[in-house]
C-alpha cells in the first residue's frame, strides 16, 4: 500500500525522488491509510512539547540502540517497536525531526538496515513546519499494533565496521564533522564534550565536508547543482565510487548517507557508525592530523 | 553518599523521579521544563552576566547568585530544548535557596540519582553534570574571600 510520492518539482532532479516529501504534502496526506508519520529527535522531550497531528515518536537512543551492546536493536526488536508504532511492513513512513532531520536521517537509515522499503524525509523537518506555521498537537495517538514481521538487520550494504574502513583505505572517504574536529583541534563536536576519543584528528585521506553543507538556510536540502559543486568539485567524489561517510557516532553521517544515495545518486555509500569514538579510541590505526586530507596509509 | 547530606529539597526531587515508571519521570521532566521561570527583570537584559553550559547539547546559560551565604540560581534554555530546560529547572528549584555550603558538598553525581539515564541516555544527562559543576564553581568564585 505504497502512498503516491510528491511530485514537488524541487525534488525531481534527485535520484531518488521519492525519498523525500514535503511539509506541504505530509499536512495534506494526514490521515491517509498506511502511512505513519514517525518524530525523532536529538531531544527526548521535544515531540512531547508539540508534534504534527496523529506522529508518532522513536527515539534514536531508546528505541533503536540496544540499551547494551553498542548496537542497533536486532529484529525481534525492531519488530516490536514497529508493531507498537502502528507501521506495517508496506506502510509508508515519513520521518522528520529537529536539528535538520540530523536524527531522523539517522532514524531512516536504521530503518534502511532492516529493508523496510518506503521510508521518506520530510524535507526540513520540524523548522520548516514551524517557520510554514503548520499546526502542532499535543494529542499522543495510540495506534493499532500491527504484525510487523521479524526481520534479519543487514549490516552488509549500508554500514560499515571498523575492519571495513580499513579494507577500504584507499577509497573515498567523507569526514562530515566539524572542521575542529578533522583537524584535531578537538576530540568532540562543540557542545557534546562528553562523547569523547582518546585521539583526534581524521582517518588520513577522507575528505572534510561537515554535513550541514548539504542543507540551506531554511532547513531544506540544497538543490542538486549545489550539492555537485560541495561533493563533487570539492570532494573529488565520482560516478562509480565505492564510499563511506563518518562522523562521531554515526548519526550526521546518516544524513550525508541520505544525500550521497538518494539525492546524488551514488549507489555504493556506506555509513561507519562507529565514527570517530570508536577509530579515535583504536590501537594502531592511522590518524591524520591537520586540515589535510593526509595520504593512504601503506597497509 | 549518605542519605542524610542531601538536603531535603533536592531528596523530594529525586524521590519524585524514582517513584515513576520511566515513562512518567519524563512527563515529570517536562513538568519541570515548563516551570523553568523567566529570567528576573535585573538579569533579563544582561547576558554578560550569564555562562554557557557547555556540556550541553543546546545555548544554556546560568547564573548563580549568593546573597547572605544562600544561593539563587537563574538559567535560560531555549523551547526547543526542553530536555535540557528540564535539567536546569531541576537545579534551580533544587539549589535555590540553600546555603553555598549545602550546594558545594552536594555529590558531584546528583544527577545521576534520578532514575533517568535509561529514560534519556546517559550522555543526554551528562549536561546537568555539567550544569551542576560550573554552579558551583560560580559559587566557589563568588565565596572566595
Amino acid at each position: 500500500m505504497t502512498i503516491e510520492r510528491d511530485p514537488a518539482p524541487q525534488f525531481a532532479e534527485f535520484s531518488h525522488p521519492e525519498r523525500l516529501v514535503s511539509a506541504q504534502w505530509v499536512e495534506e496526506h494526514l490521515g491517509d491509510p498506511g502511512l505513519v508519520v514517525v518524530e525523532s529527535d536529538e531531544d527526548v522531550l521535544l515531540y512531547e512539547t508539540g508534534h504534527i497531528p496523529g506522529a508518532v515518536k522513536i527515539d534514536w537512543h531508546t528505541d533503536l540502540n540496544d540499551p547494551v551492546t553498542r548496537d542497533y536493536v536486532d529484529g525481534e526488536g525492531f519488530a516490536k517497536l514497529m508493531s507498537r508504532s502502528g507501521i506495517a511492513r508496506d506502510s509508508t513512513v515519513v520521518i522528520y525531526g529537529d536539528k535538520t532531520n540530523w536524527w531522523a536521517a539517522y532514524a531512516l537509515w536504521v530503518f534502511t538496515l532492516f529493508g523496510h522499503e518506503d521510508v521518506r524525509l520530510m524535507d526540513g523537518g520540524r523548522a520548516k513546519w514551524e517557520a510554514d506555521g503548520r499546526e502542532y498537537t499535543l494529542e499522543v495517538p495510540s495506534p493499532a499494533p500491527t504484525e510487523y514481521p521479524i526481520v534479519e538487520r543487514s549490516d552488509s550494504v549500508i554500514r560499515a565496521f571498523r575492519d571495513d574502513v580499513l579494507a577500504h583505505l584507499g577509497n573515498p572517504l567523507v569526514d562530515v564533522r566539524s572542521p575542529e574536529e578533522y583537524s584535531g583541534a578537538r576530540t568532540t563536536v562543540p557542545g557534546y564534550p562528553e562523547e569523547g576519543a582518546l585521539r583526534a584528528g581524521h582517518i588520513p585521506s577522507a575528505q572534510s565536508v561537515p554535513w550541514s553543507k548539504a542543507v540551506a538556510e531554511d532547513g531544506t536540502f540544497r538543490p542538486l547543482d549545489e550539492l555537485n559543486a560541495i561533493y563533487r568539485e570539492g570532494a573529488g567524489l565520482k560516478d562509480g565510487d565505492d564510499i563511506v561517510a563518518y562522523c562521531r557516532i554515526g548519526e550526521r553521517s546518516s544524513h550525508t548517507w541520505f544525500v550521497l544515495n538518494y539525492l546524488m545518486g551514488f549507489p555504493n555509500v556506506r555509513n561507519y557508525d562507529g565514527s570517530w569514538t570508536e577509530w579515535g579510541s583504536l590501537v594502531r590505526v592511522p590518524i591524520a592530523l591537520g586540515t589535510e586530507p593526509g595520504d593512504v596509509p601503506s597497509r | 553518599m549518605s542519605e542524610q547530606q542531601i538536603p531535603s529539597q533536592l531528596a523530594e526531587i529525586r524521590d519524585d523521579f524514582l517513584g515513576f515508571e520511566l515513562r512518567d519521570r519524563l512527563q515529570l521532566l517536562l513538568e519541570f521544563a515548563n516551570e523553568l521561570p523567566e529570567l528576573p527583570a535585573r538579569y533579563a537584559d544582561h547576558p554578560d552576566l550569564f555562562e554557557r553550559v557547555e556540556e550541553c547539547q543546546s545555548p544554556v546559560f546560568i547564573f548563580i547568585e549568593v546573597e547572605n551565604d544562600i544561593v539563587h540560581m537563574f538559567a535560560t534554555a531555549p523551547a526547543e530544548a526542553p530536555t535540557t530546560r528540564g535539567f536546569a529547572s531541576i537545579l534551580v528549584q533544587g539549589l535555590s535557596g540553600l546555603s553555598s555550603a549545602e550546594v558545594l558538598e552536594l555529590s558531584d553525581d546528583f544527577p545521576q540519582t534520578l532514575g533517568l539515564s535509561q529514560a534519556v541516555s546517559p550522555l543526554r544527562l551528562r549536561g546537568m553534570t555539567g550544569m551542576l559543576a560550573r554552579a558551583k564553581r560560580q559559587i566557589r568564585l563568588k565565596t572566595a574571600a
